[in-house]
C-alpha cells in the first residue's frame, strides 16, 4: 500500500455495518439450554442485586417453557426499559455478579437471556401493558430518558393524565443519543418509547423546559413535575487550545453518530480522548469504527480508578483502543491550518488523597510529552444543567439536585427529581438501570401524595 | 480387566449388552455394524407374518431440554419377508460365530403357526429364541403380542407349544402393561420358558401439539397409543426385574431392558437379578458406538471394585429388596447441610418448607452470611432436600443414633406382637 494515508484497519465500505450491534445475541437453542441451566432459586439473591428487582427465576423459567410473552412482561414489569438494561447493565457487578452459580460452575447468562426474551417481545410487536384507569390528575416529566420514561410508564399506569417534555428531537435520553449503536441501536430505544406512549403518555418533543416553556408555569399546570433532565455537556478541559478545530465534546460526538448520517471524516485520522469513563471509551470505539488510524485513551490516574465498565474496557482492547496512563493533557497544539496537530502531556503519579477513596494524581515535575494526534475528544464527565434547577428554585448542591433518598422530593412541593440529575458524588452510580428504578420509585411517591390530596378534597 | 462373557440360559456372549429386538436388529446390514461396534448379541426384530407400518411412528419426550429422555413408538413387528431376514440371521452367525443372535417371534396363537416359525427360525443357526408377548400396539388388536401377554394361561399355552418344537433356548418377553409382572412370569416358567426378558414398552401417549391439537406421533391427523421406553422407563423396569428375581416360583435367569443408557443401569439391572441386559433405545438414540463407553465403564467399575467377573453382580442387591412391611421402623436417617458446599440457592428450604415437613431454615451466621440450617428433630427424613440440592455434597443424609427403646422393629414384626397382646 503505497498511500500516504494509511488505510484504517476497519472497513469503511459500508461504515453502517460497523455501527451495527456487535453482540449478536443468543441464538434459540443457546437461550433454552441457557435458560435450562438456570436453578431457579428460592429467594434468589440476583432479583436482590437487580436495582429494578426482575424477577430474574421466572423470567428464564419463561423462556424455558417457550413462554416469551410472560418472560418478556416479566422483565418489563419491573423495568421499563429492560430491553436496553440487557444490553448496557454491567452485570457481572448486579445480578449475574450475585449468581449462586458463580462458585459452582458460571454464572448464568442473565443479560443475554432477557435481551433474547426482550428482542421476542420487539420482533412480535407485543404490547406488554394496558392503562386501565384513568385519574384527573396530571403529571410533568422533564426528560424523557430512562428516569423519565420509567416514571411516566408507572404513572400512566396508575391512570394519571402524564406528559414528557424532551428538549431532543427523539425521547430516549442517552440511550437515544449517548449510548453508541453498536452497543445499543436505535430502534431498541425506539421501541420502548412506544411502549409507554401507547399507555396514553404525551410526548413533547423538541421543547426545551426553561427555554421553550417556562418552569414555573409548568408548575402551575400540573398537580406534580418530575425532574429527570440527567447531566448536561462534558466540561471544559480548561488548557489551551480547546477551541481549536478537532476538538470535540465527546456526549456531541457520540450524538452525530447516532442522529445524522455517518461520514468518513475521521478516516486515517489520530484521535485521543480523554478520560476513562464509559462516555470516553463509547468516543473512543466510535472513532475506531469511524475508521481512525489510532485511538488513544489518555487518563491522569491507572486502570484501577478508572470508572469505564470492566466490560466496556475489554471492548475497548478488542477494538484495539490504546490506553495512556498517569497522563494528564496540558496543551493542544495546532498547525498553521488551525487543525490540531498534537496533545502536550504531563506524566503523574498518585498519592494517597485526603478527601478522596481514590489515589490523586499530582504531576512529576519538569517532564512533558506530545502526542501526535489530529483530534482530541474530550470525555471528562458531564457537567449540570444548574440554571433549569435555578430556574425550578429547588436546593441543590453544585448541580446535584437534593431529594428525601426515600420518595425523591425535592425542596419544593410537588417537584420531585431522578435520574442522573440526582446522581452526585459517592451517590450511587449513574447507570441506565438505577435511573429506571428511581422513576419507578418517584411514581409511587407522586401517585400517593396525588391519592392523599385527592382524598381530602372529597 | 474382568471377564464379561456372560450366559443366559446357556446362550453365551461375549459382554452382557445385546441389542433388543427393534428397529436397531432390522436387517443383517444393521446387526453386523453393531457387532463390529462391539455388542455381544442381538434379538433380531421380532418376525412373523409381514406387517403394514405407518408413519409417522416415533417420538419422545423432552424434558428441560434433554432430548430423548422417554422415547414412544407405534411401529410393529418386521415389515421384511422371513425369508430375507432368515438369510440374514445365517450370514450374521457365520460371520461373527462369538455372538449370540436370538430370534424374536410373534404368530397368532395357533400351535401349528408357532411350531412352523420356530422351526424354520432355528434352521437359521440362531442361539435362542425370545417370543415376543410384549408389543402394546397393532399387534394387540390382532390377538397377538401383549393381547396373548396381558393373560397367564395364554403365555403358559403358547410357550409351551415353543417348547414342544424348539431345540435352543427359549426366551419368553414380556409386557409390562399388566398389574403384576410376576404373574405373566410364572405363566412362563410353567410353560416350559428358559429365560424371560422384560419390560417391553408402555403404553403411551408421547403428546399433543398444542398448535394443531393433534396427537404425537399422528398419522395423518389421528393417533393410537404407542409403547414407551427410554431412559424415563428405567425405574419401572427394574422394578419389574427385581419383582421377579426374588420370586420363588420364577427360577430362570432374567435378561432385564427398559432404559439401559450406560454401563450403570446394566450394573443396576445385573446387581437386581439379570444376567444380561438388553438396549434399544440409546442404540438409536447414539448409534452403535454408544456400547463402546458401556464395555469400558463396566470393565473399570468392575476393575476398581476388583471383581473378576461380570457374572459375580447378578443378583447381589436381591436379598436388600423386600416388602414395606419388613422395614425398619425405628431407623432415622435426617438431612445435614454443608455450608461450605452448599451455595445458597435455598431450593431445600422452599422444597421442605412448602411440601414437607418445614424444618430447613434461612439464617444468618455471626459474619451476616446466609446459611441454611435443618431442626434435625423436626426433619422426617425423607431425602426431598438432597434430592433437590443442585451440588452434590452440600447436603448429606446421616443416620441419627438410636433412643433407647428404639430397637429395630418391622410392621410386620409389629402387627404380630400387637395380635399377641391379650384383647382388652
Ligand atoms: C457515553 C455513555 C455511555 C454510557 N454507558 C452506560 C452503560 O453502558 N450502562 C449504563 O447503565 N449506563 C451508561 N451510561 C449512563 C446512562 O446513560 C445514564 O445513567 C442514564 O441515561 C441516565 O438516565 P436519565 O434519564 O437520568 O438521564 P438522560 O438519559 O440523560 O436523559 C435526560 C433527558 O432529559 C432531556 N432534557 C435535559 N434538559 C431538558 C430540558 N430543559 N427540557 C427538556 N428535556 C431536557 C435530555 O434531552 C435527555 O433526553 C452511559 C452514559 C454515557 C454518556
Ligand atoms: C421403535 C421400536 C420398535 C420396537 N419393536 C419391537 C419388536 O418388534 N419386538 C420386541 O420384542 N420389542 C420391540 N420393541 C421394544 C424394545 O425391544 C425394548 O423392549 C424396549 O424398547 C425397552 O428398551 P429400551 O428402554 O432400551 O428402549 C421396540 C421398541 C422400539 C422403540
Ligand atoms: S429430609 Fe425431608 S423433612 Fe427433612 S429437611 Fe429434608 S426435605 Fe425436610
Amino acid at each position: 500500500m503505497s498511500s500516504s494515508q494509511p488505510e484504517p484497519w476497519v472497513s469503511l465500505k459500508d461504515i453502517k455495518k460497523n455501527f451495527a450491534e456487535a453482540n449478536p445475541g443468543l441464538k434459540q437453542k443457546e437461550a433454552v439450554e441457557e435458560a435450562n441451566r438456570c436453578l431457579y432459586c428460592y429467594d434468589a439473591p440476583c432479583i436482590t442485586a437487580c436495582p429494578t428487582g426482575i424477577d430474574i427465576p421466572t423470567f428464564i423459567k419463561g423462556i424455558a417453557t417457550d413462554n416469551l410473552k410472560g418472560s418478556a412482561r416479566t422483565i418489563m414489569e419491573s423495568n421499563p426499559v429492560g430491553a436496553s438494561c440487557s444490553r448496557v447493565c454491567p452485570t457481572e457487578e448486579l445480578c449475574e455478579g450475585a449468581c449462586v452459580l458463580n462458585d459452582a460452575s458460571s454464572p448464568i447468562m442473565i443479560g443475554d437471556l432477557q435481551r433474547y426474551a426482550t428482542d421476542w417481545a420487539i420482533k412480535n410487536e407485543q404490547q406488554l401493558f394496558q392503562r386501565e384507569k384513568h385519574t384527573s390528575s396530571s403529571v410533568a416529566i422533564i426528560g424523557g430518558g430512562p428516569a423519565g420514561l420509567s416514571a411516566a410508564r408507572e404513572l400512566a399506569r396508575f391512570g394519571h393524565e402524564v406528559t414528557i417534555f424532551e428538549a431532543e428531537e427523539k425521547a430516549g435520553g442517552l440511550n437515544a443519543h449517548g449510548i453508541v449503536s453498536f452497543r445499543l441501536p436505535k430502534d431498541i430505544v425506539e421501541w420502548e418509547v412506544q411502549q409507554v406512549k401507547q399507555l396514553g403518555v404525551r410526548i413533547k418533543t423538541g421543547v426545551e423546559v426553561g427555554k421553550d416553556i417556562d418552569a414555573h408555569l409548568i408548575m402551575e399546570m400540573f398537580d406534580a413535575v418530575i425532574l429527570a433532565i440527567g447531566m448536561a455537556n462534558v466540561p471544559k478541559l480548561g488548557i489551551k487550545g480547546e477551541e481549536l478545530n478537532g476538538v470535540y465534546d465527546a456526549i456531541d460526538f457520540v450524538k452525530e453518530t447516532k442522529t445524522r448520517p455517518l461520514t468518513k471524516h475521521l478516516a486515517g485520522k489520530r484521535v485521543a480522548v480523554i478520560g476513562a469513563g464509559n462516555t470516553a471509551i463509547d468516543a473512543a470505539t466510535c472513532s475506531v469504527r469511524l475508521g481512525a488510524e489510532n485511538v488513544k485513551i489518555v487518563y491522569r490516574r491507572t486502570q484501577k480508578e478508572m470508572t469505564a465498565y470492566p466490560f466496556e474496557f475489554e471492548f475497548a482492547k478488542q477494538d484495539g483502543v490504546e490506553f495512556q496512563w498517569l497522563s494528564s493533557p496540558s496543551e493542544i497544539t495546532a498547525g498553521k491550518d488551525g487543525n490540531v496537530n498534537g496533545l502536550k502531556v504531563k506524566p503523574m503519579k498518585l498519592i494517597q488523597s485526603m478527601n478522596d477513596k481514590r489515589m490523586a494524581p499530582v504531576p512529576i515535575e519538569g517532564a512533558e510529552d506530545t502526542l501526535d494526534v489530529d483530534i482530541v475528544i474530550r470525555a471528562i464527565g458531564q457537567s449540570r444543567h444548574s440554571s433549569l434547577i435555578e430556574a425550578f428554585s429547588i436546593d441543590h448542591d453544585n448541580g446535584v439536585i437534593t431529594v428525601d433518598p426515600e420518595t425523591l422530593a425535592t425542596s419544593k412541593e410537588n417537584v420531585y427529581a431522578i435520574g442522573d440529575s440526582i446522581f452526585g458524588k459517592g451517590q450511587g452510580e449513574a447507570m441506565v438501570v438505577s435511573a429506571a428504578e428511581q422513576g419507578k420509585q418517584a411514581a409511587v411517591s407522586v401517585h400517593k401524595a396525588l391519592t392523599e390530596k385527592n382524598v381530602h378534597l372529597a | 480387566m474382568a471377564d464379561l462373557t456372560t450366559s443366559l440360559a446357556g446362550i453365551t456372549s461375549p459382554n452382557p449388552f445385546w441389542l433388543a429386538s427393534a428397529p436397531p436388529t432390522n436387517s443383517g446390514y444393521q446387526v453386523q455394524r453393531a457387532f463390529e461396534a462391539g455388542w455381544g448379541g442381538a434379538v433380531w426384530k421380532t418376525m412373523g407374518d409381514p406387517i403394514l407400518n405407518v408413519s409417522s411412528r416415533f417420538a419422545s419426550t423432552t424434558f428441560n431440554g434433554q432430548r430423548v429422555a422417554g422415547f414412544n413408538n407405534i411401529e410393529l413387528i418386521t415389515d421384511r419377508s422371513l425369508e430375507a431376514n432368515l438369510r440374514e440371521i445365517e450370514e450374521t452367525k457365520r460371520k461373527f460365530p462369538d455372538r449370540a443372535i436370538i430370534g424374536s417371534i410373534m404368530v397368532e396363537p395357533q400351535q401349528e403357526k408357532w411350531h412352523e416359525i420356530v422351526k424354520k427360525v432355528e434352521a437359521a443357526g440362531v442361539d435362542g429364541l425370545e417370543l415376543n408377548f410384549g408389543c402394546p400396539h397393532g399387534m394387540a388388536e390382532r390377538g397377538m403380542g401383549s393381547a396373548s401377554g396381558q393373560v397367564p394361561e395364554l403365555v403358559e399355552k403358547q410357550t409351551s407349544w415353543v417348547k414342544e418344537a424348539a431345540q435352543t433356548p427359549v426366551i419368553v418377553k414380556l409386557t409390562p402393561n399388566i398389574t403384576d409382572i410376576t404373574f405373566t412370569a410364572q405363566a412362563a416358567v410353567q410353560g416350559g420358558a428358559d429365560a424371560v426378558s422384560m419390560i417391553n414398552t408402555i403404553n403411551s401417549l408421547a403428546g399433543v401439539d398444542l398448535d394443531t391439537w393433534n396427537t404425537i406421533p399422528n398419522v395423518a391427523g389421528k393417533g393410537a397409543h404407542g409403547g414407551y421406553c427410554g431412559p424415563a422407563v428405567k425405574p419401572i423396569a427394574l422394578n419389574m426385574v427385581s419383582e421377579s428375581a426374588r420370586h420363588p416360583e420364577i427360577s430362570v435367569p432374567i435378561s432385564g431392558m427398559g432404559g439401559v443408557s450406560s454401563w450403570k443401569e446394566a450394573v443396576e439391572f445385573m446387581l437386581m437379578g439379570a444376567s444380561n441386559v438388553q438396549v434399544c433405545t440409546a442404540a438409536m438414540h447414539h448409534g452403535f458406538r454408544i456400547v463402546e463407553d458401556m464395555i469400558d465403564g463396566l470393565n473399570n467399575y468392575l476393575d476398581e471394585k476388583q471383581i473378576y467377573s461380570v457374572n459375580q453382580l447378578i443378583g447381589q442387591s436381591v436379598p436388600k429388596f423386600s416388602d414395606w412391611g419388613e422395614l425398619d421402623l425405628n431407623y432415622r436417617v435426617v438431612a445435614r447441610i454443608n455450608n461450605d458446599a452448599c451455595i445458597n440457592c435455598n431450593k431445600c428450604h422452599i422444597a421442605c418448607e412448602d411440601t414437607s415437613h418445614q424444618c430447613i431454615d434461612m439464617h444468618k451466621d455471626d459474619q451476616g452470611n446466609d446459611i441454611l440450617q435443618v431442626r434435625e428433630e423436626d426433619c422426617v427424613g425423607c431425602n426431598l432436600c438432597s434430592i433437590v440440592c443442585p451440588v452434590d455434597g452440600a447436603i448429606d443424609m446421616v443416620e441419627a443414633p438410636r433412643q433407647t427403646g428404639d430397637e429395630p422393629m418391622t410392621w410386620n414384626e409389629r402387627q404380630s406382637l400387637l395380635s399377641l397382646m391379650p384383647a382388652k
